[in-house]
């Protein structure tokens, strides 16, 4: 077994939706054992690029091989070693949370002393334990997706493709995802994941860029974040829209964006720092400090799509 | 492949189970329309709310009220006195048909010439006026031919006994008396079970549609036909009961005869069942939610009630229409059913219809599962 091995490729992937082309030439390496994230806007293409490895939607171009078998040849048995979970995870919700992972552990034929095990270890990293008799309906959404993603795995996969998973799930609940998610790259599962939310993009080993259809780009967060041109400033403010609105415009400023504890400043150069904090003083717009930051990925986006359509 | 279709039906029982309304709901509306239909849905009407003017005060007119007295189609509710009363009858509705007999009628008879009758119906509801003045000819038919003969018995005896009559001598077969709840019940459990099953298989495939779940099943090892199968058969079950309870219904309750081999019918209702189940699913494949499945299903059953031939025969319709009924599986299990409770007859007399609607499930089925391979694209 080889640690670089390509276990999802594809190649010119494209699939069109009348004149809508949804995904444009998709080319695309995920190596074993790691965690890929598709970041992009809504409407970028992520969910029907999963489909497509999920062998649910037929491409109507180019190639995609999941396991070293090729999806639109033998859907088949690409089905019998991944494991998709869909934007909205299908729970059947007059079904007890029991019942709904053991549905789909049975339709895998998996035994049953494995589901149990699985079963129990999965409601218990996403503390779900005390709810195994609930009926899926009565969940919270954040519940509904750590069941579905208990549902997903039950089988346990060496590919999962994952498409939004921690979309409504609370910050403690996406911890949790998280761990169970490194739990089984540690086990040498591949993982493709799907997100809208950036700062989750960092936590992927790799990342591909969507954007209308086409990557853009391709890389570890790191070496996405080294790309980004110019340097990043961080203001400090207790009146952060007012900031926004008196650097918006100025010589060296290519984009200002809120962040949470003030506004990020996109900057042509590091060095125009000093002159942008002395024109604020002078303007008396409050400011309690400037630094140069390290960009996120949030930043990256920003700067490469101006801001299109991301979310916080 | 036989582990994964018990999977579905294992979790369809506990999905129907779990719904405290569908016990409810499977059972009760089709036995209340039974009940319903049985009561109402006949052709025969008793009792007509009747006013009679008789301006003539002769023994024929007393006669001829007399015979609408007695008849028990009728009931005399209102013996006018003047024209204007008889129509008020009509027109407030307190009376249906006004039977006026005119001044000058049994003078008329006498001579030997037409003698008039005049009979108001009340035509807001036709049907019900049709098949009144349906009786009130008979009636009169009668009345007159006993007056000819009467008349022509006292002038010359001799020649009224060697009269000849031809009496029409109307014995329909199988349902002698021509009870029209015997020719309704059955056509009613056949139209019940379609509305029911066609209703149940659509929502329960787009359902998983609407909720995800078949995004989801498509990634599991299941085929589309194991899919397919796991989700029709505990319809299936649930369209044989539905059928027993409603015959039941029928033969014992409304005392419907039930002449023929109970095993013919249940080959009939299954076959029934497979060609109602695989509409379903088409629909099913065809819409992407439940209100649009509702609203096809609204579409579809009505028309293939009316082309069914259950009230209006098919042989009255215009050749394309007569061309359509022979794609509707109802129209089969109607002749099916109704054979079967009344004639008793077999397989073999059957045969057509047997085959046709095994032909007409096979073609759906085909159609929805070749459909539904294709149901995310
Ligand atoms: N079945 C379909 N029929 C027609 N158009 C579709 C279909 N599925 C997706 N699209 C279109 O294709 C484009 C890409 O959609 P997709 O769902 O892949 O985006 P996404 O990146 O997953 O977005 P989101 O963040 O909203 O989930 C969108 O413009 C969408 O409207
Ligand atoms: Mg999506």
């Amino acid at each position: 077994m080889n640690a670089n091995e390509i276990t999802v490729a594809a190649t010119g992937l494209t699939k069109r939706f009348g004149p809508l082309t949804a995904v444009d030439g998709l080319d695309l390496a995920v190596r074993r054992g790691e965690i890929f994230g598709l970041v992009g806007p809504d409407g970028a293409g992520k969910t029907t690029a999963l489909r497509m490895f999920a062998a649910v939607m037929a491409p109507d171009a180019g190639r995609v091989s999941v396991g070293g078998v090729d999806v639109v040849a033998e859907p088949e048995r690409v089905r019998e070693r991944i494991s998709y979970m869909p934007q909205r995870f299908g729970l059947y919700e007059d079904l007890t949370v029991d019942e709904n992972i053991r549905f789909y552990a049975e339709l895998f034929a998996v035994p049953r002393r494995l589901r149990e095990q699985r079963a129990a270890r999965l409601l218990a990293a996403s503390s779900m334990e005390r709810f195994r008799k609930r009926l899926a309906g009565q969940l919270s959404g954040g519940m509904k997706q750590k069941l579905g993603l208990a549902c997903a795995l039950v089988h346990a996969p060496s590919i999962v493709l994952l498409d939004e998973p921690t979309t409504g799930v609370d910050p403690l609940s996406r911890r949790e995802f998280w761990q169970i998610l490194y739990g089984l790259r540690a086990e040498g599962v591949t993982l493709l994941i799907s997100t809208a939310y950036l700062d989750e993009a960092e936590r992927c080993d790799r990342l591909a860029l969507l954007h209308g259809g086409r990557m853009l780009y391709c890389d570890t967060p790191a070496a996405l974040r080294a790309r980004m041109p110019g340097a990043l400033a961080e203001f400090a403010t207790p009146a952060p829209r007012q900031l926004r609105d008196a650097l918006q415009g100025r010589a060296g400023v290519l984009g200002v964006l809120l962040v949470g504890n003030g506004v990020h400043v996109h900057l042509d150069q590091a060095g125009r720092l000093a002159e942008l904090e002395r024109q604020l003083r002078d303007s008396g717009v409050p400011c309690d400090g400037a630094r140069l930051v390290p960009p996120s990925i949030e930043d990256l986006f920003v700067a490469l799509l101006g801001g299109a359509g991301t979310q916080p | 492949m036989l582990e994964r279709i018990w999977h579905i039906l294992v979790k369809e029982f506990l999905q129907i189970r779990r719904d405290r309304w569908a016990r409810f709901r499977l059972l009760v509306p089709p036995l209340l329309q039974v009940l319903v239909f049985g009561y109402a849905a006949t052709f025969e009407v008793f009792g007509v709310a009747t006013a009679v003017l008789d301006l003539d005060h002769s023994q024929e007119s007393r006669a001829l009220v007399a015979a609408f007295a007695h008849n028990p189609h009728f009931g005399i509710v209102r013996m006018a006195a003047s024209q204007r009363e008889a129509e008020a009858a009509i027109d407030d509705s307190s009376a249906a048909v006004a039977i006026v007999v005119h001044a000058g009628f049994a003078a008329a008879l006498r001579k030997g010439q037409p003698a008039p009758l005049q009979v108001l119906v009340d035509g807001t509801n036709s049907n019900s006026a049709l098949i009144a003045l349906g009786y009130v000819g008979a009636i009169v038919d009668t009345y007159s031919q006993a007056y000819q003969n009467d008349l022509l018995g006292r002038i010359n005896p001799k020649l009224a006994r060697t009269l000849v009559q031809i009496r029409l001598d109307e014995r329909p077969w199988y349902n002698t008396s021509l009870n029209s709840r015997w020719f309704f019940v059955p056509g009613v459990i056949a139209t019940i079970t379609l509305i029911m099953v066609v209703n149940l298989t659509a929502f329960a495939v787009v359902r998983e549609r609407e909720m995800g779940t078949l995004e989801q099943l498509m990634v599991t090892p299941i085929r589309p036909f194991e899919l397919i199968v796991g989700k029709t058969i505990p319809f299936f079950c649930i369209g044989l009961a539905l059928m027993t309870a409603v015959t039941l219904t029928g033969t014992l309750w409304f005392r419907v005869p039930f002449r023929g081999n109970p095993l013919v019918l249940l080959l009939g209702t299954s076959l029934y069942l497979l060609s109602t189940l695989s509409l379903g699913l088409t629909i099913s494949t065809l819409c992407k939610t439940q209100q649009q499945a509702f609203a096809t299903n609204f579409f579809l059953v009505n028309p293939l009630f009316i082309l069914s031939g259950f009230s209006f025969p098919i042989a009255s319709m215009p050749a394309f229409l007569q061309w359509l009924t022979y794609a509707n599986p109802v129209r089969y299990f109607i002749v099916i059913i109704r054979a079967v409770f009344l004639k008793g007859v077999g397989v073999a007399v059957l045969a057509p219809q047997l085959l046709a609607l095994a032909a007409i499930g096979a073609v759906l089925m085909g159609v929805a599962t070749l459909r539904f391979r294709k149901s995310l694209d």
